[in-house]
């Protein structure tokens, strides 16, 4: 059964998001605290596009038919900072929720990235730079069966390194790609330091927009922006890809992250964990 | 076109899509800007169907693994040395890995296997990739030897939704199999002669090599030609092996690093078979020589001449300089 699709972010809808969001996020960090091997500062930062992607009815999906020919498709390209999605797939049902508490452990089948054999999990993740470019073949296949699917994709700015994903972005805008949205977890650090001082994506909507995609920025923790630029999309007749780039704090929700430049690898013991679950609650 | 006319196995592989084609819609040819005669008839007469992703070999294996995962067959075709290692772990992650969890009929199809393309020096020579694709767990590696070989793996690959690798030389070649052989192509090799107590296994362009050497040899040697590494039916070919002293492996690859040789001498031995083996190839280094494929062939002692002494002379290995 596919989700209603709403095109005005009105107040109950918001008031939904955060919630599901805030939620979202709470139990990511509870994942964390029994899988420290889970990236939780690039899994916090991509809560609300997440949460507005598959609660804001923007995404078409049946958990009884993972598979379902008229789903919108979903690809966690930033396989790393997807943990966020295994809360949303239990919460949907797609996987069960006794299940959250197995990430990582013997014999389950969520690991620390996201991975096809999971229900509702499209591709195989962790290797950066491959979602785009499978997304524009899936793109492309839909548009040539005539399906009005959509296909979404996140990826991470640091990510955006990856050659492959700047030959997906030329073949898209020459392609006229009009059914894929690409959403950039912009919180601007990679593994080892800010994006700017590794590479400077600057600015980025601008750099997209030359190759011909339509692209804005956003504040991506701000629920009602990410649900009308993801509207946008959808009502757009430029015949071009979207592009979403969301402003995002790496770390989001747990101070001792957000200030450091190194919260890619930085683990957070248990007590950590409940403080900050308790700080969210 | 007759059997016994030259032609190259890129127009025979894509006529023969061409083909499937007109009778199925579910057909798209991915190319990285890379053409063929054979490729013009498709684009124009299926322009919707042939997408030119450009010369990015990962885009053009990133965009068939997305159109097959829509349910499509595709055919991602370039250059063999760029398409199987330019985008090497695009195919291990969105093909190989893939394929263990879900049907996805991929193909890529690389022209130029081996030293076919002779002249253009070590960059396009493709010494490498029996190897890297067989590695690969699920992936199918299909290496014709003539050009109705191809065309029969392209049918093949029709039905087959598993993730391909086909290697085809650049240039044309006349057909070994006049009688329509090998019967089943799921056995991946064929006995093309019988005799002696030496066979010589080949693949690829080799096999028309050694071909040409055995008819100089009086029926000295037996000849077999290894035309797929996966399928590949492991109990048959011990069947066809044992009844030699000796096998000769000879390949456009490098020597001890897991192509064609490393196949046989690891086949062999798990079946405990005293059998010697001579391996046949490139030894360690890239060849910057200028020269036709037969120089090059000469320079690495794989030429006729190099075989026929390999059959009728023991040695512990042959390879060039």
């Amino acid at each position: 059964m596919a989700n209603d699709v709403k095109e005005i972010a009105d107040a109950a809808l918001l008031a939904r998001l955060k919630e599901k969001a805030a939620w979202v996020r709470r139990e990511t960090l509870k994942i964390h605290g029994i899988a420290p091997e889970t990236r939780i500062a690039s899994s916090l930062s991509a809560v609300e596009v997440l949460a507005t992607l598959y609660y804001g009815g923007w995404l078409r999906f049946d958990p009884r038919q993972p598979q379902w020919e008229g789903r919108d498709r979903f690809i966690a390209s930033k396989g790393h900072g997807c943990i966020a999605l295994y809360p949303i797939l239990a919460d949907l049902g797609f996987i069960g929720r006794e299940e959250l508490a197995t990430v990582c452990k013997p014999g389950s089948r969520l690991g620390g990235i996201p991975d096809m054999q999971i229900p509702g999990i499209e591709t195989t993740n962790g290797s950066l730079g491959h979602g785009l470019g499978v997304a524009c073949g899936i793109a492309v296949g839909l548009r040539q069966k005539r399906s009005d699917a959509r296909v979404y994709v996140v990826c991470g700015d640091g990510e955006l390194c990856e050659g492959s994903i700047w030959e997906a972005v030329m073949f898209a805008g020459q392609q006229g790609l009009s059914n894929l949205t690409l959403i950039v977890d912009y919180n601007g650090i990679s593994m080892l330091d800010y994006c700017r001082n590794i590479i400077n994506l600057e600015p980025l909507d601008r750099k997209l927009r030359e190759f011909q995609w339509d692209a804005i920025t956003v504040d991506g923790h701000d629920l009602g922006a990410v649900h009308r630029a993801l509207a946008d999309g959808r009502q757009s007749r430029t015949g071009r890809p979207q592009a979403i780039v969301a402003r995002t704090v790496k770390g989001k929700g747990v101070p001792s992250l957000e200030s450091d430049v190194l919260c890619h690898v930085k683990t957070l013991n248990a007590q950590q964990v409940a403080e900050a679950v308790g700080r969210l609650s | 076109m007759s059997q016994a006319q030259s032609m190259t196995m890129r127009d025979a592989f894509f006529d023969r899509l061409l083909v499937a084609m007109r009778q199925h819609e579910n057909i798209f040819i991915v190319t990285d800007d890379f053409g063929a005669p054979a490729l013009d008839k498709i684009r124009s007469e299926f322009g919707d169907r042939f997408i030119n992703v450009g010369i990015a070999e990962q885009s053009a294996v990133n965009v068939a693994t997305g159109l097959a995962i829509e349910g499509f067959t595709t055919y991602a075709f370039g250059i063999a040395g760029f398409m199987s290692m330019r985008c090497y772990e695009q195919i291990r992650t969105n093909l190989s890995m893939a394929a263990q969890v879900r049907p996805l009929n991929v193909n890529i199809v690389g022209v130029g296997a081996g030293l076919s393309y002779d002249l253009s020096g070590p960059s396009h020579h493709c010494l490498e990739d029996i190897t890297l694709m067989r590695l690969l767990p699920h992936l199918e590696v299909f290496s014709p030897s003539d050009w109705a070989l191809a065309a029969r793996v392209a049918e093949r690959s029709l039905h087959s939704h598993r993730p391909k690798y086909f290697r085809l030389d650049s240039k044309p070649v006349t057909n070994l199999y006049q009688d329509g052989a090998p019967a089943d192509l799921e056995d991946g090799f064929c006995e093309l002669a019988q005799g002696g107590d030496t066979c010589v296994v080949a693949t690829g362009f080799m096999t028309q090599v050694a071909h040409r050497a055995l008819a100089q040899s009086a029926g000295r040697a037996g000849l077999v030609d290894v035309f797929a590494f996966r399928p590949l039916n492991e109990e048959r070919l011990f069947r066809a092996l044992e009844k030699y002293r000796r096998v000769v492996t000879v390949e456009e690859g490098f020597l001890n690093r897991g192509g064609l040789d490393a196949m046989i001498v690891g086949l062999l031995a798990r079946h405990d078979a005293r059998i010697a083996v001579r391996a046949m190839g490139v030894n360690d280094h890239y060849l910057f020589e200028v020269g036709n494929r037969a120089h090059l062939h000469q320079l690495c002692g794989i030429d006729e001449r190099g075989i026929l002494q390999a059959i009728a002379t023991p040695a512990a290995r042959s390879g060039n300089p």
